[in-house]
């Protein structure tokens, strides 16, 4: 049993925001998976819960719009990320984000919304969606804004959401990912039921022959405080051959990260799979792209 | 808060149960319903044994509020013998290929396998390892857990291919 | 090996059903709720005294019905390891009484100083967040190094220097004047002779049973019923006599199905805290369970350990003496002492001590303000096993041997006295280590994977490596071993069995019952066995550890279906005077000497129960003594790829082969061994409870950061045995239940050795250690 003082399921994105309006102390819920275990550990007691669990509606789903721009609603589970057709059509490393964290029940009560909303560092779709430049949309009753993913995380587990804004939708316009292929490597001690120890997104788009990179984005997770790119590694690298690029890639990345040294893992090992990762993503991203390495 | 009333589908069964809002689904089906098949590990959704179909996704209930379950199928392993007692397929695969020790865990991961089941596909070992996942048991090492969801797949193919010839 | 005809048969598990039905009612399943709750409020330091409490905000929380604090309980002293009590004549063996109820002397980080009763689990939380409490704090100290130099004040006031055993077993004088040398020093040094120095250190491993610990209380009567989710419900209703003064039979204790216990419920937990509660109460109903997190730091782990190993050996791969000094780290409390660390050093030396002419085994356990620790499966060998093979790895990879026939060489056999158990009750009777050894190798395909592996280059390299093991079956001669087993003819022919003995998953239901058919002469199927213990109706048995209970309590179970058998048959004679022969009982009936059936059993049985002139219940209650010992053994072979880069190991392939004895059901041993390997294998790669050193606080007390292996992280587990029956097991058995979990990491790491040619020391061989490992050794 929870230390829930109130529970207002809501039955539209408005009648959400007018519930969180209404009561400052209210937040929203949708999967679960990270509201109800603070909550269990005393983490916002007693709380005052605004549930968009059941607006399927309008937050759950993928959509391909006109413009070529994908939609992904927030309370659409992992493993519906994962399966989804246009997802495995455009964005297909955001759909493998999504099949790693926890096992298989989390992936059908864990949201992408929710992976973004907790705003750890160790998401695993943090990083995929930094790669995809993703564009955040959230609605309150003070009105409707975008907040691009750059812009989106004030510090570790904490965004620049307002309380009583409703995270409505993600989407990554056709630019970002035409002609991108891409991997994510999630490295954690174990294969499943795992908090990521390090996470990386190569996104490279190849030019004719294969080899050269015409242009890349590398995006971190636990590589810093929040998750990130490494945009002087990738500048670096463009326009180089792919196999020479993966030798620099991971001394480049490692120069712009700033792990830190926990219990979990020490500043020095999190550098090393830092390079290690960085090489790997880039040359399977690469193969995923048609390159023969 | 004051008491709901849950209305949903139990084990086939159209059930309506007063709950407190600050219930999880598991808490109401173990302590209101009688359904203690459904373990409770450790509430946060990392042992996987409170797991049950809901509208057929095996789901982990510690991390479910009740009050969603509202409409919902929902389906444990006391929903899952023939009226006459004849166990499923799956539960008795696990006891032919000793996939039992401290039976902490089983319920839970049977309502995986019958996830696995229902699909009406089959799945490699890898497969199967991977859709067991969510599960931690202590006991088994999985050897003989997954052996027993091997051979139920199989045992539910096979007789299905049976039905359709005798169809054709 | 005399074929038998119930005993050997992979019958299936007598619980089964129940089990994937959930009928199978485990502790809280059965709690009628709702109940009153009851949590723990445990201190935020590690070292000091509570000086007071101000609970007064928390009474006012809704729901709360009363909160007690250290200063309101009883002040006796208790003991709370899962072993035998004893008598007033040998009161000297007796655990030491080192827990209360509720303690203002704090020792461990996250003591037990108050407890909140309360309606709902909520309004416990609740209440614990308004409670205030001042403290005078000492310093903290974790390294059990550092713990030997002496605190002020020591963490238990009875043991000042803060050791609570410390223990030599030397070879003595004049064994080693035979050799020429006057001190072991001497035989370790000698010049004739190649010499190693290991450390080597093994960190606090958690059992984590997917069933919490739990119990409810209540009273019926003057009595207080405990049902609790425990390994050793006779001992819980004494503990709960002690703890609360009151005589033992005023407490009832009931054990119904438990989720994995694996040691952690063979301490007493707060059975005796929620009985204590339940009296003040009323006797109403207190429900009293542990947070997942709670389980890790507030139950016993196994101890963490180092070890300093010196070794000489001849060129001719003979090891010559070796010399073991460990240092346990017991944390606050005592629990089950120094019984743990003297398995670490008896094991190293039992497994490779054929040729030796010296050994040294010292060993300490210390207090430190660490989380208490305690049992484990396989109670302190798996750590003294991780010295033996760190050593031997070491030895044969610097020389250049295979390291499978250097074990072999040194390996015990079936002639081993442990010189240094008094009345040489350890012994092994029987060995089939080498046969073991040579399936093992088999299945690995170790000569061909040795060649193949030697000398590897590149980031991605793979290697086979192997390990040995022994351990003993029970606890004797060193605790008490009985037991008591009670069967019943029923009125169709079948039997009642009932034990004190428990089943925890390993199947021990199972295994009792084809004895009790075995010696009947009945089948397993005609075997009722209650498995539920209830300590007022339930027979005597200290319960579930040690390996002990197929051995020990099988010893019973045989004793009473023989008794059983030879009533029946004297009834038999009985009804049938003229009956020619000698009577015999087989196939669901009675047979005279011709081979005719004068009785079929269930006609019997009616008849025995409703005789006009001589009606009886047959039935047997026998209680045994075992004096004896039996060592069993094995070896565990396994192949792994090491991706030097990323830190990673992933073990490809791995088989088990144990020398148990006989076995009473193979596919039973098969699901004892898979368990005891993936235990093994989450001991060597995965499993830590990460203490910080400032604070003694535990780091990662969720399954989240506590990682125990998941399907994905395990590959298809080979078990496999020799049987050879052992003169002494009841049916030729010996220990099964916790030896798989035994050799499995210095495999692994033998393993490891073998693709990198890295050495690793301290276990486990988490990624991070990996990583600093390959960098120190320059592969990164």
């Amino acid at each position: 049993m929870y230390d829930i003082e109130s529970l207002y399921e809501a039955t539209s994105v408005a009648d959400a925001c007018r519930a969180l309006a209404e009561d400052p102390a209210a937040e929203v819920i949708a999967g679960g998976t990270d509201v109800l275990v603070k909550l269990r550990e005393g983490k916002g007691a007693p709380a005052h819960l605004v549930s968009v669990h059941e607006l399927r509606d309008e937050l759950d789903g993928v959509r391909l719009l006109e413009d070529g721009t994908v939609w992904v609603g927030p309370i659409t589970w992992f493993h519906h990320v994962t399966i989804n057709p246009i997802i495995q059509a455009t964005v297909p490393t955001l759909g493998e984000a999504c099949d790693t964290p926890g096992g298989p029940q989390l992936r059908v009560s864990g949201t992408i919304g929710g992976n973004v909303c907790s705003a750890a560092t160790s998401a695993d779709t943090g990083s995929t969606l930094f790669a995809y430049g993703a564009l955040l949309d959230v609605e309150s009753v003070r009105g409707k804004r975008t907040i691009p993913i750059e812009e989106w995380y004030a510090g570790p587990g904490r965004s620049h959401k307002e309380r009583d804004e409703v995270l409505t939708g993600i989407r990554i316009p056709r630019e970002h990912y035409e002609g991108f292929s891409g991997y994510y490597f999630k490295y954690g001690k174990r294969r499943a039921l795992e908090i990521t120890t390090m996470g990386c997104c190569c996104l490279v788009k190849l030019g004719e022959d294969k080899r050269t990179i015409d242009d890349i984005r590398l995006a971190f997770g636990v590589a810093g405080p929040t998750p990130m790119r490494a945009l002087d590694a990738e500048d670096a690298v463009r326009g180089t051959d792919v196999l020479d690029a993966a030798e620099r890639i991971g001394e480049l990345a490692a120069a712009c990260t700033n792990p830190r040294d926990s219990w979990r893992a020490s500043r020095d090992f999190r550098l090393q799979l830092i390079k290690e990762m960085s090489k790997r993503s880039l040359i399977y991203a690469a193969r995923n792209g048609g390159a023969d390495i | 808060m004051d008491m709901r009333i849950l209305t949903c589908t139990v084990n086939g069964r159209r059930v309506q149960v007063g709950y407190d809002p600050r219930e999880s689904l598991l808490d109401t089906l173990r302590n209101r319903l009688g359904l203690t098949s459904v373990k409770r590990g450790c509430e946060v959704g990392e042992c996987g044994a409170c797991t049950v179909l809901i509208d057929g996704v095996a789901t982990d209930t510690c991390l479910y509020l009740t009050s969603w379950a509202e409409g919902k199928d929902i389906l444990t392993v006391e929903g899952l013998q023939a009226p006459d007692g004849t166990l499923n397929p799956v539960q008795q695969a696990f006891i032919d290929e000793f996939a039992v020790q401290c039976g902490f865990c089983i319920p839970g991961i049977i309502m995986s396998a019958m996830e696995m089941i229902n699909s009406g596909k089959t799945y490699t070992r890898d497969e199967i390892r991977k859709n067991l996942s969510g599960h931690l048991c202590r006991c088994t090492g999985y050897q003989n857990v997954i052996n027993g969801v091997e051979r139920a797949i199989q045992i539910v193919h096979d007789s299905c291919g049976e039905q359709e010839q005798e169809q054709e | 090996m005399q074929e038998l005809r119930e005993v050997g048969r992979p019958v299936v598990r007598v619980d089964a059903a129940d089990k994937v039905t959930g009928r199978a009612k485990f502790t809280d399943d059965l709690c009628p709720k709702p109940c009153l709750e009851a949590k723990i409020l445990h201190s935020t330091i590690a070292n000091g005294r509570v000086l007071s409490i101000d609970y007064s905000a928390a009474l006012e929380v809704e729901g709360v019905v009363a909160v007690y604090t250290c200063f309101d309980v009883p002040e006796f002293a208790y003991p709370v390891a899962g072993h035998p009590w004893y008598a007033d004549s040998a009161a000297a063996k007796r655990d030491q009484a080192d827990r209360r109820l509720l303690d203002d002397r704090v020792r461990i980080y996250g003591d037990n100083i108050a407890v909140v009763v309360a309606e709902d689990t909520v309004a416990c939380d609740r209440a614990l967040k308004l409670i205030r409490v001042e403290y005078e704090e000492y310093p903290v100290v974790y390294d059990a190094l550092e713990s030997l130099k002496g605190t002020n004040p020591p963490v238990q006031e009875r043991k000042p220097d803060n050791i609570v055993a410390h223990t030599c077993a030397v070879t003595p004088a004049e064994k080693l004047a035979e050799a020429g040398y006057e001190t072991v020093e001497q035989a370790l040094e000698d010049p004739a002779y190649r010499h190693v120095a290991i450390h080597c250190e093994s960190r606090e491993q958690s059992q984590v049973h997917i069933e919490t610990c739990v119990s409810y209380c209540y009273m019926e009567g003057h009595k207080i019923v405990c049902v609790s989710s425990t390994q050793i419900p006779h001992v819980v209703r004494r503990v709960i006599g002690q703890a609360l003064g009151i005589p033992w039979g005023d407490v009832r204790v009931i054990k119904p199905y438990i989720g994995g216990g694996f040691g952690t419920k063979q301490d007493v937990h707060y059975e005796p805290l929620n009985a204590w509660i339940c009296k003040q109460l009323g006797g109403r109903c207190v429900r009293l369970e542990l947070s997942r997190e709670e389980l890790f730091w507030d139950t016993s782990g196994r101890q963490p350990k180092t070890f300093d190993v010196e070794c000489s050996y001849g060129d001719d791969m003979r090891l010559h003496a070796r010399k073991i000094v460990a240092y346990s780290n017991t944390g606050g409390y005592i629990h089950h002492g120094h019984a743990l660390v003297l398995n670490s050093v008896n094991s190293f030396r039992w497994l490779y001590h054929t040729n030796e002419v010296a050994t040294h085994s010292e060993a300490y356990t210390i207090h430190t303000n660490g989380p208490h620790t305690g049992a484990m499966r396989a109670y302190g060998v798996p750590e003294g096993n991780w010295a033996a093979e760190c050593l031997m790895g070491d030895i044969a990879y610097d020389n250049g041997w295979d390291g499978l026939e250097f074990r072999l060489k040194n390996v015990y056999t079936d002639a081993f006295v442990d010189e240094f158990t008094p009345g040489g009750v350890v012994a092994a009777h029987t060995c089939a280590v080498p046969e073991c050894a040579q399936k093992g190798a088999e299945y690995i395909d170790w000569y061909r994977k040795r060649a193949e592996y030697a000398n590897q280059t590149g980031p991605i390299r793979h290697g086979v490596g192997v390990s040995f093991f022994v351990y003993k079956t029970a606890v004797a001669p060193f605790a008490l071993e009985t037991a008591t087993a009670q069967v019943t003819l029923n009125q169709d022919g079948t039997v009642q069995l009932q034990m004190g003995a428990t089943e925890i998953g390993q199947g021990a239901d199972t295994v009792f019952s084809q004895m009790a058919a075995e010696a009947i002469g009945i089948d397993t199927e005609d075997v009722h066995i209650v498995s539920q213990q209830d300590t007022d109706v339930t027979p005597y048995d200290s319960g579930a550890y040690a390996s002990r209970q197929t051995y020990v309590s099988g010893t019973a179970v045989k004793k009473a279906g023989e008794t059983l058998r030879a009533k029946i048959l004297a009834f038999a004679r009985r009804l049938s005077p003229d009956a020619p022969g000698e009577l015999d009982l087989r196939d669901h009936a009675i047979w005279d000497g011709n081979g005719e059936k004068v009785w079929d059993l269930p006609a019997f049985a009616l008849e025995a129960y409703y005789n006009l002139d001589a009606a009886d219940q047959l039935s047997a209650h026998e209680t045994i003594n075992v004096h004896t010992n039996a060592i069993a053994g094995g070896c565990t072979f396994a192949e792994v790829t090491v991706d030097i880069p990323l830190g990673q190991v992933t073990v490809n392939k791995i088989i088990n082969v144990q020398d148990s004895g006989r076995l009473i059901n193979p596919r039973l041993v098969e699901q004892q061994i898979h368990g005891g390997m993936a235990q093994g294998i989450g001991y060597g790669l995965y499993e830590e409870l990460q203490i910080d050193p400032k604070t003694a606080r535990v780091l990662n007390p969720t399954l989240l950061d506590y990682k125990i292996p998941t399907t994905m992280d395990l590959p298809d587990l080979k078990a496999d045995f020799v049987e050879k029956p052992d003169p002494t097991g009841p049916y030729g058995n010996k220990a099964v239940g916790e030896t798989p979990a035994i050799s499995p990491a210095a495999a692994i790491r033998d393993a490891i050795l073998n693709a990198t040619g890295v050495k690793f020391y301290v276990e486990p061989m988490t990624p991070q250690r990996l990583f600093e490992g390959f960098k120190e050794a320059g592969l990164i």
